[in-house]
């Protein structure tokens, strides 16, 4: 299959255009009449869906760009070239739409730019406001190679692609940072954050997870856009992936039941409550499941079984974004009285970032080298 | 003695380079972590409250007028139901309009003073203007600031993008948005700071008929705290009213305390100080808040990034040269 081949005109690109439309008018209501209007944020709940689903969950799931650039680019593991353009541009929608959702989500967007010159450096969010702005703009140059090749500037491509590794290694740095400071944001609220969440290595948790996310993520378009574009998959690079899968996996969980033994203790998570039992899906799901099942030999070689794992992980890790910037806030949040679940605005807003994503990536697809198809 | 502009330079210079050194700017790094000199705060005494709202009324009078922590250009104030009309709204908690709230808590029959058997008792909420305060640690842009003169916690309206960050690390969960509104503001006590030019104070102590909260600085209202708690239940004693050094004294029996001082030690310390005959707790006091500095917990991981980027930048580059010479070598 050619690029010619791809139909941009399907029944799922209908849908994703009407996905988008709605969620537009949403943030255009959103904008107009302010974020009482618009969403189900209160006192207690400052921070809701767009921030723990779109920020946290989206900036995880863009985790790609920089695991595969790294492997690529700096440990010049060639083998994985083939996804690594795939990965960076999706790491850019990625992080393009993490940036719109916080510019919806501040209650003032026309000062978004205010962190880039009023530096206030014992602040997280400003180290988080200005990494977006940096890795944006470097996953922007990463991913230039594709419109420069398009608009056949040979010099520029060849510039690009030489000081490539520069380029990868800023963006290791920049992702390990803030990968972890989205973690670190929630280190301030002890009080608050219950402990089956809180820990002061929640950084690190937010990094090894976000690896972990990567592998899985990159594991999952490779094989759906074979799937997608009828060509076989390529098993090798998703065996070395599920391989590194499991070794993330294994330090996660283990990193993650440290915190529960000497943090809280193991009875918390057994308690029966609605917030231990969201704890428990997540480690289940996202953690027990997928290193258990990568642990077998003929899952992690054959691509049904990769393909298993790598929706447990996907699933898992956003639903612990979803958990520590939501639910684990719950107890704390009631006792003030409030309560909190996501508008039909907020939840419209956040479907049409992921329609947005999809069909970007289709129509990148089309027109730019990303898979390198033939042409 | 100024400094000349070689001490000037020498500084800058030194200053440069301890901020390759480190990555930030040392003027920054940490917050304050002891009280300003010229600290102000406010000492509420739940046992003397008799829950007549007064200072919650005045709260809003004096807040909405030009300068104050409710103030909006072109906006009536937020106390009146109505434009006119000789009646308020009855807030119960803490709002976008309410940063000063009396609360009741019950028990039973509720009818004994101070207690938590049959009991109630009164108590006053408003922001506690921290001595290290997360709200403004946390801050990406500066809008909250910390006076180093008076301690004041204020908020710079120009300057906030209304990331929320200040009512997620707040651990007595003060600062109120204006959700309502499509230019939304952070509304917090100030302290009424806008006043202290003409000579006042905080409207709450001005108009506090019983001398439940009195103004004043800090170190003065923990002396009275501390005195008080060694007074014995049904002595007479002149309690001040408005001011801590106030001639206006109310003379009357001492109530039962419990031996804490709410705001000595509560998240590294606070400007504004309680009183009680019950415990905080059962006052809606959240028992997690710890004697610590709370941007401490955040700064610990801050402050290992000009390390990782130096880390980074060398162990990254090295394994670029090594793995390439390999794959040629390979090749080769």
């Amino acid at each position: 299959m050619n690029q010619k081949d791809i139909k941009l005109f399907t029944p799922t690109t209908v849908v994703l255009l009407i996905v988008m439309a709605v969620g537009g008018l949403a943030a255009f209501y959103r904008l107009f009449f302010g974020l009482g209007a618009s969403t189900h944020l209160n006192n207690a709940w400052p921070w809701g869906l767009w921030i723990s689903f779109d920020v946290l969950g989206g900036v995880a799931l863009a985790a790609g760009g920089f695991v595969i650039g790294g492997a690529v680019y700096i440990l010049n593991w060639k083998k994985y070239e083939p996804i690594v353009r795939p990965a960076i541009l999706n790491a850019f929608f990625g992080y393009a739409l993490a940036a719109t959702s916080i510019t919806l989500d501040i209650g003032v967007p026309w000062r978004i730019w205010h962190p880039v010159i009023m530096w206030q450096v014992n602040s997280i969010m400003f180290i988080v406001a200005i990494h977006v702005v940096l890795y944006t703009t470097t996953l922007a140059t990463e991913s230039s190679p594709l419109i420069l090749e398009r608009l056949n500037m040979k010099k520029a491509v060849n510039f690009v692609e030489k000081i490539m590794p520069a380029i990868a290694l800023f963006g290791v740095l920049l992702s390990l940072l803030h990968q972890s400071s989205l973690g670190a944001v929630f280190l301030i609220a002890p009080e608050k954050v219950s402990p089956l969440w809180y820990s002061s290595t929640l950084p690190y948790l937010f990094l090894v997870s976000a690896v972990l996310l990567a592998l899985s993520m990159v594991s999952f378009e490779t094989i759906l856009s074979a799937r997608v574009f009828r060509h076989k998959p390529p098993l090798d690079i998703l065996r070395g992936l599920a391989r590194g899968s499991l070794v993330v996996s294994g330090l996660y969980l283990l990193l993650k039941l440290k915190d529960l033994v000497t943090g809280p203790g193991v009875g918390l998570a057994f308690n029966g409550s609605l917030v231990s039992n969201m704890y428990l899906l997540e480690m289940i799901v996202g953690i027990i499941l997928p290193f258990c099942l990568l642990l077998l030999k003929n899952v992690r070689t054959g691509v049904n079984g990769i393909f298993a794992v790598n929706m447990l992980v996907i699933i898992g890790t956003v639903l612990n974004r979803m958990n520590v910037g939501i639910v684990s806030m719950a107890e704390h949040n009631s006792r003030m009285g409030y309560d909190y679940f996501p508008s039909w605005m907020e939840f419209s807003v956040t479907m049409a970032m992921i329609a947005f994503a999809i069909l970007g990536f289709k129509i990148s697809v089309k027109y730019l080298n990303v898979l390198k198809l033939e042409h | 003695m100024g400094m000349n502009r070689r001490d000037f330079l020498r500084t800058a210079a030194a200053g440069s380079g301890a901020l390759l050194a480190s990555g930030v700017s040392p003027a920054f790094a940490s917050m304050p972590k002891e009280l300003p000199t010229g600290a102000v705060g406010i000492l509420y005494d739940a046992t003397l409250c008799i829950g007549c709202k007064s200072c919650m009324v005045n709260c809003k009078k004096y807040n909405s007028e030009p300068g104050g922590a409710l103030y909006l250009q072109g906006r009536t104030a937020s106390y009146e139901v109505k434009p006119g009309a000789p009646f308020w709204d009855s807030a119960e908690d803490l709002s976008s309009r309410t940063v000063n709230v009396i609360k009741v808590n019950k028990s039973g029959t509720g009818l004994n003073k101070d207690s938590t058997d049959n009991g109630f008792s009164f108590i006053k909420q408003h922001c506690l203007h921290c001595i290290t305060p997360a709200c403004a640690s946390v801050c990406p842009v500066g809008a909250l600031k910390k006076n180093p003169v008076n301690g004041v916690v204020h908020y710079i309206e120009n300057r906030c993008i209304g990331c929320r960050y200040c009512m997620m690390a707040c651990p007595f969960n003060i600062p109120k948005y204006e959700y309502e509104s499509a230019t939304p503001q952070v509304r917090k006590c100030q302290l009424c700071y806008h006043r202290y030019d003409e000579g006042k104070y905080s409207a709450c102590c001005e108009f506090c008929p019983t001398g439940a909260s009195i103004f004043g600085k800090v170190l003065d209202l923990r002396k009275e705290a501390s005195r008080r708690l060694t007074l014995k239940p049904g002595d007479e004693y002149d309690f001040p009213v408005q001011t801590v050094d106030s001639k206006q004294k109310s003379r009357r029996k001492v109530s039962k305390y419990i031996e804490h001082v709410y705001g000595l030690k509560e998240a590294g310390g606070t400007q504004y100080l309680l009183l009680a005959g019950v415990p905080f707790e059962w006052l809606g006091f959240n028992r997690n808040i710890k004697d610590q500095f709370l941007p401490d917990l955040t700064w610990a991981y801050i402050a290992k990034i000009p390390a990782v980027i130096a880390g980074v930048i060398l162990a990254g580059t090295a394994t670029w040269a090594v793995t390439r010479k390999r794959n040629k070598d390979k090749e080769g």
